[in-house]
């Protein structure tokens, strides 16, 4: 097999993008814990996360140059090349939202946690969006890829439902203003999570098509 | 505007087919790279344009190949095409004369006597060739003594000399050091506003910093041409990604 080196190279930074998604995953999944069932333990994790997800995307970004620097990659190589160096940067946002909202988790008072089916929902389907993007990269899957784009409505739909929630809830007890605010904001980073998620995705429909989703005609 | 139109050329050596059936239209005031393994006829396909294949024995040619729409191989005088089209080799080949003979050479062979007439036509040519600064005041020194870089430039200042309308160059910098192979792509397309260029390059960087166009040749045919930024981002021939990125074979 010609170009060994490259390919080798390529594994790697395969499997590297597959641990910051995993990172990203876990950083999602203890943020929500951390809300849902008022875990310090969860809250410190998807805090740790954050840090971890920022190294791995500097180590991933150094791959990424060096591909570039010593393979000049061109064609496949370096539409996969570039997806991977505006993914991490997506990725890397994800991690800062998580982290966002294990933060607001510590304002909240336990005796309000309950009954937010809507936003554990909203965690769910950002953490699979998150890891069907990061699949369809490593699958090269153009179908599972332009669904996480279309996920994206599942996620703002839940959104719009919280927000009415919250609203309603501020209504019936003004003195819960605080706390309704402080679960939009987190609400609304789930839903930004989501729109990195789609981010990633739109960036595996580049890498595998080489032309953006509304390019495609 | 197609400076060259090639249609359905197919060249044999003997009993083997160099090209098949080979099509290709070639826009005026354009670069265009031939890229592809060795053998795969690109500079077979280059050496046709100026009809440089015409004395290798048991070489024939059928198809046709226009040049701004005249039949090259049945309604142009060779001598006519030479001059319209210029060629610059892999290896620069100075003649063993003064870089300014070197450069009025042509000129001369067309007949041009007048001193001052070659003055203008040598200084012209080699300030085109991006080389005038480096030798104006060593003109009638031996072109031998000059590096490979500045060989390879005063062969296309000698090539320009005869102000010819296309300029092929057969790997023009596959001999040369960085900053000389740097010199002639800025060379080119500094000269592709007034020439049309045709370059064999095995360097695909090269082709993808200096060529508008790029055809891809693999074993006689051409697979692929187009843009150079399309075919080298999104080739849409396999064979095509599988050369380029170098997972061919």
């Amino acid at each position: 097999m010609m170009r060994s080196r490259f390919d080798e190279q390529l594994d790697l930074l395969n499997l590297e993008l597959i641990k910051l998604g995993a990172l990203c995953e876990e950083a999602i999944s203890a943020a929500a814990k951390a809300l849902l069932d008022n875990d310090a333990v969860m809250r410190d994790r998807a805090i740790a996360a954050e840090r971890e997800i920022d190294q791995k995307e500097n180590e991933i970004e150094a791959i990424c140059l060096r591909l570039l620097l010593q393979q000049h990659p061109v064609a496949k190589d370096l539409r996969l090349i570039s997806s991977a160096l505006k993914m991490i940067s997506d990725m890397e946002r994800i991690g800062d939202q998580a982290q966002d909202i294990a933060e607001i988790t510590r304002f909240i008072n336990e005796k309000y946690i309950s009954n937010h089916k809507n936003i554990a929902d909203m965690a769910r389907a950002t953490i699979k969006m998150v890891t069907d993007s990061v699949e369809s990269f490593v699958q090269k899957d153009l179908a599972l890829a332009r669904s996480v784009e279309a996920y994206d409505d599942v996620v703002d739909d839940l959104f719009k439902k919280v927000r009415t929630d919250l609203t309603r809830l501020i209504r019936q007890n003004p003195d819960q203003g605080d706390y309704c605010l402080d679960l939009l904001m987190i609400a609304k980073y789930f839903e930004r999570i989501g729109d990195h998620a789609v981010n990633i995705a739109g960036w595996v429909v580049f890498s595998l098509t080489g032309r953006h989703t509304g390019e495609l005609t | 505007m197609n400076k060259f139109s090639v249609t359905d050329l197919t060249l044999k050596y003997g009993d083997f087919k160099a090209l098949k059936n080979v099509s290709l239209n070639i826009a005026a005031n354009e670069i265009t790279s031939f890229i592809g393994p060795s053998g795969c006829g690109k500079s077979t396909f280059l050496k046709t344009l100026n009809r440089m294949n015409d004395l290798v024995e048991g070489c024939t040619i059928t198809g046709q190949v226009l040049l701004d729409g005249k039949d090259i191989y049945n309604d142009m005088d060779v001598n006519t095409l030479r001059k319209t089209v210029g060629m610059v080799f892999q290896k620069p080949n100075p003649f063993p004369m003064s870089i300014y003979d070197n450069v009025a050479f042509g000129p001369r062979a067309h007949g041009i006597r007048s001193k001052s007439q070659l003055d203008e036509i040598v200084e012209t040519s080699l300030k085109q060739a991006a080389i005038w600064d480096e030798l104006k005041n060593r003109l009638k020194k031996s072109a031998l003594g000059l590096s490979g870089g500045q060989q390879q430039r005063l062969c296309i200042a000698r090539a320009l000399a005869v102000q010819p309308d296309v300029l092929l160059m057969d790997e023009p910098t596959s001999a040369l050091d960085p900053i000389s192979t740097l010199k002639i792509e800025e060379l080119a397309l500094t000269l592709k506003k007034d020439y049309t260029i045709i370059i064999v390059t095995h360097n695909m960087q090269q082709a993808t910093r200096i060529s508008d166009k790029t055809a891809f040749f693999l074993m006689g045919e051409i697979i692929e041409h187009g843009p150079t930024e399309e075919l080298f981002a999104m080739p849409k021939d396999q064979r095509t990604e599988d050369y380029i990125t170098g997972r061919f074979g």
